[in-house]
């Protein structure tokens, strides 16, 4: 049983869609508990796998059981990289689950069924990107996660939304389609789609010195980096996750792009192999200052934005920039730092993502304006909301802030002192951004002169404008099924903090045979 | 904008082209990609060696579809799967102002229905059984020539589209409804995990076809061939139904109404 | 002429290839229609398609499917049988695995051509129009009205 835990972590989830897809338009009661119980055991298989992982090096699993020789059939490998990362998007898939119970009902009230089974194809494609050993199977579920990210963004969204998702679907496909080229490329020096093989081979024969390896690096960097949203290819991103459904966005944008960015780790390490990249092409420099522009640029595009979802979407820009250069900056800490952030950074968005979309739902209002009052209205959904700013900012004892410690130890270490003031620059910016909106939810929305200390909550709660009325839908905290996820969420991301010397230090295990990445 | 594609086109054409001058021969046996780098092993090699004694089957882009490869081709499936389901997400409409369709007169009754079509009505009632018939054939005989499920799957849902063109879509509904097809995509894939899973109840991998002898009554190379016909059997029902279904949704705006 | 004969003739497929490509990509981003978009994006598929077609050929070589019906029923009678067999010349047969790669990429293309076309019809409902431009002005009249 052990040995299939690996499969087990995305077969789960779709027989659970197929049991949806199923079961599910005739009775809509049987969707939630399968999907819950889906994500359950991807969630236990997932630990699973690391636990073993971390006892005893990284566990292969050869699907139709072609081991040997290696490279004829698709060999699915997790180690501690991808043991962690699978972890992660496990709990979020199960914490986002929870969220949509009734949200998915009301938001799709025909196509729940449908939704829910597109949401677990989700998971199965975003599970087997991360735990593929193949070149070639990472396009398939690439395709996989794409499409229902498609379908969930465009379903049931606003005209903008329809839109936007149309203007991912093209940029999607070119990015996936560069991709693919660029898996040709590197079958067509090396002739093997085995990821382990090929990079045998580039590190080991002559292939290593075409040219047709290094476009092909190219084209998948390339590929990867439009599909992450990396700066000047990010344009898909702001109104694709601003103008969706709120359980579709609450998915989506904590995983997708760090998903993409452990892809690209993966085919760093994994494919084209540290030496390679850093010594035989040695393009750091270039990479880790385009980082750092897309840190900056990302930033600044977030403070211009009227709209916090908006404003959530142009950080997430800015957080691809962060690791991409810390996984470039070429020595360990950068690289622990990167991997350390995806964990960290898939938590606190998840956090700020369930908090926004809670209140934009309970308000009625996409601008800064929501947030007036709220500390006062809605105590536990803002408490979450900090926890998760807070570790945006950077304030310890936040995942947050251990992340950025380590992305700038590496910044530091290796002299690249544009990436540490990017990053310190981009604290700072979002340090402004979410006080203004604390500041909002303090002391604002109160017409009688804001902030009087002897005014209660209980007295002023319940009359502002626009809270009137309907006090069931409007007045008070969020009902248990939202705000459990939400608060659930921000606990992990103190308590990842907390642990971050326990989870770098295995991670940095990981590169002690790495020697181009610096002596441990 | 109109610049920035020009550039872009321009960059990544060049950059395509810089590569093209290193390959190797147009038809070169010897290239990497058809016999591995030198002295290395070779996939594809051994691929076109050794399928007819590891899966006894003799078209070898069947095998390693269904078999060597066989959990990319369970994504594809469920790829198509997610886009019939998509399409159904994305345009289907409720149209409560439309009256049941078992409740309509049923004067259109049979492909011919309508007087003005009995040429076309009659052709397709002629043509429909043989194509159905060729694409059970491709299916079926994806082993031993090119076919296999997803091209029998696309012949299939053309069938279905072709009596929607023919007639009208509810014609075509009435035989193949909504609810049917999007079970049946279901089904499809169901079909072809469903071959995995057991092999992983058996205590093998997902896929592993030759652990099913035991079920089968055959050596475990022959469980391998006949476990390809039973997930490209799968394959098909998904693609016909998904075929179908995007069909219908497309070109009715997801109303299913009467249609083209 | 010299460049002609070294450089294009003998890797003609794949020069037609990066041009194909070139006229998808930029009708995928530069052209206007939403339609024309996604044809630009089925000649960039395809173009994959024909690189990576070209990739397994062999001059003078049988597709993959050796001369079946011998086998076939010698396989039916026990799968030992195949093993005193000569191997098969693998030089003899067209590489198989471009060609399992594009089936999956061909479905992929349709699958999300569906998606796309789908998205785009759903646009036609909320704008009547399918191009960018109108598209983009009543999104900005209806956020300055709203």
């Amino acid at each position: 049983m052990a040995e299939q835990l690996p499969a087990l972590i995305l077969l789960a989830p779709l027989f659970g869609a197929l049991l949806v897809g199923l079961a599910g338009p005739r009775d809509r009661r049987v969707c939630f508990p399968v999907v819950l119980g889906a994500l359950a055991v991807s969630l236990c298989s997932a630990v699973g796998v690391l636990v073993r992982v971390l006892a005893g090096g990284p566990v292969d699993y050869f699907v139709g059981g072609w081991s040997e020789p290696l490279g004829i059939g698709i060999q699915l490998r997790v180690d501690t990289l991808n043991g962690l990362v699978l972890v992660v998007i496990a709990v979020v898939f199960v914490l986002v689950g929870v969220f949509s119970i009734r949200r998915a009902g009301e938001e799709n009230t025909e196509k729940s069924p449908q939704y829910y089974t597109l949401f677990l194809l989700l998971a199965v494609g975003v599970f087997g990107m991360t735990v593929t050993g193949d070149a070639f199977n990472l396009y398939v579920l690439v395709e996989v996660s794409s499409l229902t990210g498609y379908a969930l963004i465009a379903m049931g969204s606003s005209p903008r939304g329809t839109v936007a998702a149309f203007n991912y679907v093209v940029m999607g496909t070119i990015g996936a389609s560069f991709y693919l080229l660029g898996v040709g490329y590197l079958y067509m020096a090396t002739g093997a789609l085995n990821m382990a093989q090929i990079h045998e081979i580039v590190a080991t024969t002559g292939a290593g010195g075409s040219r047709t390896v290094l476009v092909a690096f190219i084209l998948i960097l390339a590929g990867l980096w439009t599909k992450m949203a990396f700066f000047p290819l990010h344009g898909w991103l702001p109104n694709a996750y601003g103008y969706c459904p709120s359980t579709s966005s609450s998915v989506l944008a904590p995983l997708v792009t760090k998903v993409y960015i452990y892809v690209m780790i993966r085919v760093m390490l994994g494919v084209f192999g540290a030496e390679w990249i850093f010594e035989h092409v040695g393009w750091t420099n270039i990479v880790v200052w385009l980082a750092t522009v897309a840190i900056l640029a990302g930033s600044l595009l977030a403070l211009a934005q009227t709209e916090v979802r908006k404003m959530l979407c142009y950080l997430i820009v800015a957080e691809v920039g962060y690791m991409v250069g810390g996984a470039w900056l070429a020595n360990r800490w950068g690289m622990a730092g990167a991997v350390y952030h995806i964990v960290a950074d898939a938590l606190m968005t998840l956090c700020l993502f369930l908090a926004v979309n809670i209140i934009v739902k309970r308000t009625g209002r996409l601008r800064m304006d929501a947030f007036d009052g709220l500390f006062r209205k809605m105590p536990l959904t803002m408490a979450g909301f900090a926890v998760g700013a807070l570790a945006m900012i950077g304030i310890p004892p936040t995942a947050g802030f251990f992340s950025k410690w380590y992305l700038l130890r590496g910044g530091i270490e290796s002299g690249h002192f544009e990436y540490v003031a990017a990053l310190l620059l981009s604290s700072l910016v979002n340090a402004v951004l979410f006080f203004r909106l604390f500041e909002r939810a303090f002391f604002g929305g109160n017409p009688a002169g804001g902030h009087h200390p002897d005014r209660t909550a209980a007295e002023s709660g319940p009359t502002q404008q626009g809270w009137v009325g309907d006090s069931t839908l409007l007045g008070g905290e969020a009902r248990a099924s939202t705000l459990g996820p939400l608060l659930a969420a921000a606990a992990l991301v103190v308590a990842v903090g907390l642990l971050n010397g326990p989870i770098v230090s295995a991670i940095l295990r990981y590169f002690e045979n790495m020697p181009v990445l610096g002596a441990p | 904008m109109k610049k920035f594609a020009l550039v872009a086109v321009i960059v990544t054409g060049s950059l395509l082209l810089y590569a093209v001058g290193d390959f190797p021969a147009f038809g070169d046996a010897k290239s990497p990609a058809n016999a591995g780098v030198e002295g290395g092993f070779s996939v594809s090699r051994y691929y076109i060696t050794e399928t007819a004694a590891d899966t006894a089957v003799p078209n070898i882009v069947t095998a390693v579809l269904a078999d060597y490869r066989g959990y990319d081709t369970f994504f594809e499936t469920t790829v198509i799967f997610i886009a019939g389901l998509a399409i159904f997400a994305i345009l289907r409409v409720a149209n409560p102002g439309a009256p049941d369709r078992r409740d309509r007169p049923s004067s259109d009754s049979g492909v011919e229905g309508d007087h003005n079509r009995v040429i076309i009505g009659m052709t397709c009632r002629l043509l429909i059984p043989v194509i159905q018939l060729f694409a059970l054939y491709v299916v079926a005989h994806g082993h031993h020539s090119p076919g296999g499920g997803f091209q029998g799957g696309v012949m299939l849902g053309a069938s279905f589209i072709l009596i929607a063109i023919a007639s009208d879509l509810d014609t075509a509904l009435r035989r193949f409804s909504e609810r049917r097809y999007l079970a049946l995509g279901c089904v499809g894939i169901l079909i072809y995990g469903g071959f995995g899973l057991l092999c992983q109840l058996l205590d093998r991998h997902f896929l592993d076809y030759g652990v099913l002898h035991k079920l089968m009554g055959v050596t475990p190379v022959m469980a391998r061939s006949h476990s390809m016909l039973g997930v490209e059997i799968g394959v098909a029902f998904t693609v016909t139904s998904v075929m179908f279904a995007i069909y219908a949704n497309l070109s009715t705006r997801g109303e299913l109404r009467s249609g083209l | 002429m010299d460049f002609l004969r070294t450089s294009v003739i003998p890797h003609f497929n794949y020069w037609i290839y990066v041009i194909l490509m070139m006229i998808g990509l930029w009708a995928m981003i530069g052209k206007n229609n939403l339609i024309k978009k996604l044809i630009g994006m089925s000649i960039f598929q395809t173009a994959i398609i024909l690189f990576y077609v070209s990739i397994g050929v062999k001059t003078g070589a049988d597709i993959p499917i050796p001369a079946h019906h011998a086998h076939h029923d010698e396989a039916a009678a026990g799968a030992g049988a195949r093993e005193e067999e000569d191997k098969l010349d693998p030089d003899a047969f067209a590489n198989p695995l471009p060609h399992v790669l594009m089936l999956t990429a061909i479905v992929v293309g349709v699958a999300t051509l569906g998606v796309a076309l789908a998205i785009s019809q759903s646009i036609h409902k909320d704008f009547g129009t399918l191009e960018e431009d109108e598209i983009l002005e009543k999104i900005k009249a209806s956020t300055h009205d709203g």
